[in-house]
């Protein structure tokens, strides 16, 4: 694996190795490219995606890191490969080459607010209809903004701010000796 | 003669919705169809109705707090999830699990193995219009979860397999039960077989419903039975075994044909290879401790409380700081009844995980949904959930 990525070195960032698992950091311009590359070589042959995960470094810049899980089932191997972006710049949607990317891609849409190009249906997927904010963000609250509930006189179902009888307490176990 | 001449009208296609409550659409799934008269046309599933917002929790818990998630993510298969969990965590904290208890996650494994393909294919059959198997299997699940229950104190949310190994030691005398119940289980499959497996409405509406070819499954990212039913031999405990699955034997099924009735038979032949599993484990169950003697990943034992204090504040620190994890990350996989249940974890160096990203099996199969029922019936609609085995704890996190 690591002699096929020499291949292209132009798209790689870089690798990190760690015990079985493989880590490739790419641009987000290459990684159109690069999962063509690592679909259709025959000494890759990674024909599943199986995850699509964005997580959130508010201090960094950029904040957003995006990571795809793949797995090659005839070599038995598994490669994670990472980006970064943030709220502004979209990445490529790896949908015409993964077609399980469509949901994942709208997940990470819908968490964390990163845009795919060329997503052919880039809907939210498992907030509620009309909700807004993305609230997989690290600055987004557990407790939220809103609530929902039926309201009786109006005979439906409203939305209204949250309101807390008890403020979200938040418990700092860490030992304070050993900050 | 002439005829007169017949219109042709255009008819526009008729959306239906299926669904949120729907007793065939096993949860809340609100399934927007686009039927051609009763052809499906297109399905698109509105998921999210059972949303509870996991990950962003289990950001905001310990790592041990973050455990009884997973029982609550997909409740019909709950310690292949916990295993996932703590894999993930002993991973990260580079500690090994003593024999004994990947014995005892092996033989739980597999029990849970049982419950979740019982439940999967009699709900399937009830779906179908067969309700004498969902009776009965629900008489055997009823066993396999007080065994849940003798093990751990709760019949499903259990919180048993923990990092760095499981809660508690075996009680006297389970392992005699579990033989019990092991070996009079398979005729319980041969009953269930018997009212299915020939019976002709089953294979009407099963067979040649839902095909998918080996490369549209990988393309769409199935795994587990939704692979296997395609002709794909991949079982994440044969080609990537965990906790020690590698002494174990048992065969891997594979269908031909990629239909609704082959994914039937790999469930029924995967019941039978868990029992042989399930003998080999008891046969081989080693003595020994059942956690991890790193006392910063396990708490002391109750004994040593009595009489020390340090334990006593260790043991307290223990369940409200937890312990810390330094900082990296992991993808871990098992193979869940249902497919790869995977968890993406970050540590970041505190007592708690910066980010846990859930990878659910019925999350991807439920996108292949609109791939598998376009052209068929409304009815086989509700086959082709049933197969896929769809549990929306999972689905929606």
């Amino acid at each position: 694996m690591q002699k096929l990525l020499k291949q292209v070195p132009a798209w790689i960032l870089f690798t990190v190795k760690q015990k079985e698992e493989t880590i490739i950091y790419v641009h987000p311009k290459n990684i159109k490219k690069l999962f063509i590359f690592l679909k259709d070589h025959m000494n890759c042959r990674v024909h599943m995606l199986i995850d699509i995960c964005g997580a959130d470094y508010p201090y960094r810049s950029p904040r957003f890191e995006v990571v795809y899980q793949l797995l090659s089932i005839d070599f038995n191997q598994r490669i994670s490969i990472k980006l970064w972006t943030d709220e502004m710049t979209p990445i490529e949607s790896v949908t015409d080459i993964f077609s399980s990317a469509g949901w994942f891609e709208r997940e990470v849409w819908d968490m964390y607010g990163i845009h795919f190009l060329n997503h052919p249906d880039l809907r939210r997927i498992l907030t509620d209809y009309g909700f807004e904010g993305h609230p997989m963000r690290k600055d987004f609250p557990l407790t939220g903004y809103s609530e929902v509930r039926y309201d009786d006189t109006q005979k439906r179902v409203i939305t209204e701010p949250i309101e807390l009888n008890q403020e979200f307490r938040y418990f700092d176990f860490a030992s304070p000796w050993r900050k | 003669m002439t005829l007169p001449q017949t219109q042709q009208k255009k008819v526009k296609n008729f959306t239906l919705n299926f669904g949120p409550q729907h007793p065939a659409a096993h949860g809340v799934l609100r399934l927007v169809l686009e039927m051609n008269g009763e052809v499906v046309e297109r399905a698109d599933p509105h998921i999210g109705l059972l949303h509870r917002g996991t990950e962003k929790l289990i950001e905001y818990k310990t790592y041990l707090q973050a455990l009884p998630y997973f029982d609550r993510l997909d409740y019909v298969s709950m310690m292949c999830q916990e295993q996932a969990y703590s894999l993930a965590v002993e991973k990260l904290l580079d500690c090994s699990v003593p024999l004994r208890a990947q014995y005892i996650r092996i033989l739980f494994g597999e029990i849970t193995r049982l419950l979740n393909h019982l439940l999967a294919l009699t709900c399937h059959a009830m779906d179908v219009g067969a309700l004498t198997p969902f009776l009965w299997a629900f008489e055997e699940r009823e066993k396999l979860m007080e065994f849940y229950e003798r093990v751990s104190g709760a019949r499903m949310h259990a919180a048993y397999v923990r990092p760095g190994g499981v809660a508690l030691d075996l009680p006297l005398g389970l392992c005699e039960d579990i033989y019990y119940f092991a070996s009079h289980f398979a005729s319980r499959i041969d009953e269930m077989e018997e009212m299915l497996t020939n019976n002709r409405i089953w294979k009407q509406r099963l067979v040649d419903v839902g095909v998918v070819t080996a490369e549209e499954a990988l393309n769409w990212g199935f795994t587990g039975v939704m692979l296997r039913g395609s002709g794909v031999s991949w079982d994440l405990r044969k080609t990537q075994p965990y906790d020690g699955y590698e002494n174990c034997q048992f065969d891997v099924p594979v269908g031909t044909r990629g239909d609704c009735y082959d994914r039937y038979l790999i469930r029924v032949e995967e019941m039978r290879q868990s029992i042989s599993i399930i003998m080999q484990c008891l046969n081989a169950m080693p003595a020994g401790p059942v956690k991890v003697d790193d006392k910063k990943i396990t708490p002391p034992p109750r004994a040593h409380m009595k009489q020390s204090m340090e334990s006593l504040i260790h043991h307290f620190q223990y369940y409200t700081e937890g312990f810390v994890v330094h900082k990296n990350e992991t993808y871990t996989s098992v193979e869940a009844p249902k497919g790869e249940f995977g968890v993406y974890l970050v540590s970041n160096g505190t007592n708690r995980p910066y980010r846990c990203k859930i990878r659910a099996p019925g999350f991807v199969h439920l996108q292949g949904l609109n791939l598998m029922s376009k052209g068929h019936m409304l009815a086989d609609v509700v086959t082709i959930i049933g197969t896929q085995d769809i549990v929306f704890g999972e689905v929606d996190r």
